[in-house]
């Protein structure tokens, strides 16, 4: 029970993450909520799909269709990760304003939405795959234990969520006019740590150069394998032993978010929005 | 006669060349999971270099053939054989696992 429930409560977890943080980043944008269950779902269909067809896509192209899907499938959310960055530093100073105000959701943005709901879709597609083959095995396999076992999933999915929740409920707290200034970082580091992970995989399959293999190893400090590590990867992109092109690719779209969101938010937009 | 010579000695300079390139791909190890167990559990892999690890799933349930040390993750269904590279290594011990079954299925690439 406490092994599955670990396996279940971590995949759930590195979804939760970036969940609570979508959560956070949309605050105050009315009829959010279908969208955002829409990407749940989206998210959990599309995990049993990839689950059914993990065999088919382990050995396209080449042995590395597993890589290429989930190196395009991030690099997908770091798109609509930016384009909410670009929609936030417009319209986020003005809707914190309106909320002060009225203390309601206002401010209506069905595209950034749209983009925010994928976001939470690939998040949980991507981890839930995993749970769902998991699972999966203890299904077909039909050992005694397996009671346990779908105890300890269910555990780990409650106790992955309420995490989630957490993490969301934490960053509400936050006083509204510097929200949206801390979700922005919160964004621009979650792309930038899929970015760099993209690049990672792509380079380990020899189908983009590494750059480096291995430029540092910081395990003894905080390991990939632990809970916490894990965490911090999930969240800001950790990585304990980063290659050269990963380092650069979460460097280069750090720096392409901040800019976007400098850029789109300057105050010549923001004045003429208010006149 | 000499054209036929000519002809034997590209031969044998393309058969060099072949020999060369299959040297410097990448060296391979073969790990098997079965009843939730790998074979070997230890195996040793050349440190300071890139090299490919084969897993084959011969189970009846999907495997996730993961370590964090050796920066790999994949999911291997029953019956497959999945491909994953790793290195270069330090000289040292490194822990492998299979993520759906770590109580039994785990194992150690000795790179040296």
């Amino acid at each position: 029970m406490l092994a599955s429930f670990i396996i279940v409560f971590r995949e759930v977890l590195e979804a939760g993450l970036i969940v609570g943080i979508v959560l956070a980043a949309t605050v105050g944008i009315s009829r959010r909520a279908p969208y955002l269950w829409g990407g749940v779902f989206a998210g959990v269909a599309g995990a049993c799909l990839v689950a059914a067809c993990i065999g088919a896509l382990s050995s396209a192209f080449a042995g590395n269709g597993q890589d290429l899907f989930n190196a395009a499938i991030l690099c997908f959310a770091v798109i609509m990760l930016g384009w909410h960055s670009v929609w936030m530093a417009r319209h986020g100073r003005e809707m914190a304003r309106q909320m002060q105000d009225m203390g309601a959701s206002v401010t209506s943005g069905e595209t950034t939405l749209l983009a925010m709901a994928a976001v939470i879709a690939v998040a949980i597609l991507r981890e839930g795959s995993e749970v769902v083959l998991f699972l999966y095995g203890i299904a077909t396999a039909a050992h005694l234990t397996a009671f346990a076992i779908i105890a300890g999933s269910a555990l780990g999915v409650a106790a992955g969520a309420a995490v989630s929740w957490g993490l969301y409920r934490g960053l509400l707290a936050i006083p509204l006019r510097r929200l949206f200034g801390v979700t922005g970082w919160l964004i621009a580091l979650l792309a930038a740590g899929m970015a760099g992970q993209a690049a990672a995989l792509l380079a380990n399959d020899d189908i983009i150069p590494a750059f480096g293999y291995q430029l540092w190893d910081t395990s003894w400090l905080l390991s990939t394998g632990s809970l916490l590590g894990r965490a911090m990867q999930a969240l800001v992109g950790y990585s304990d032993r980063p290659m050269g092109v990963q380092l650069a690719a979460y460097t280069a779209t750090l720096a392409t978010l901040v800019c976007l969101s400098k850029w789109a938010g300057r105050p010549r937009i923001l004045s003429k929005q208010e006149s | 006669m000499t054209h036929d010579l000519r002809r034997k000695m590209i031969a044998v300079a393309a058969f060099a060349c072949l020999a060369s390139s299959a040297a410097a791909a990448p060296p391979s190890v073969q790990l098997t999971l079965q009843d939730h167990k790998f074979t070997p559990d230890h195996v040793q892999v050349p440190a300071g270099a890139r090299f490919k690890i084969l897993v084959t799933n011969l189970d009846t349930t999907p495997d996730e053939f993961e370590s964090p040390d050796l920066r790999v993750e994949k999911i291997v269904v029953p019956g497959q054989t999945i491909t994953v590279f790793a290195g270069p290594l330090a000289p040292g011990t490194y822990a492998f696992y299979d993520d759906y079954h770590p109580e039994t299925a785990h194992g150690v690439a000795e790179a040296k």
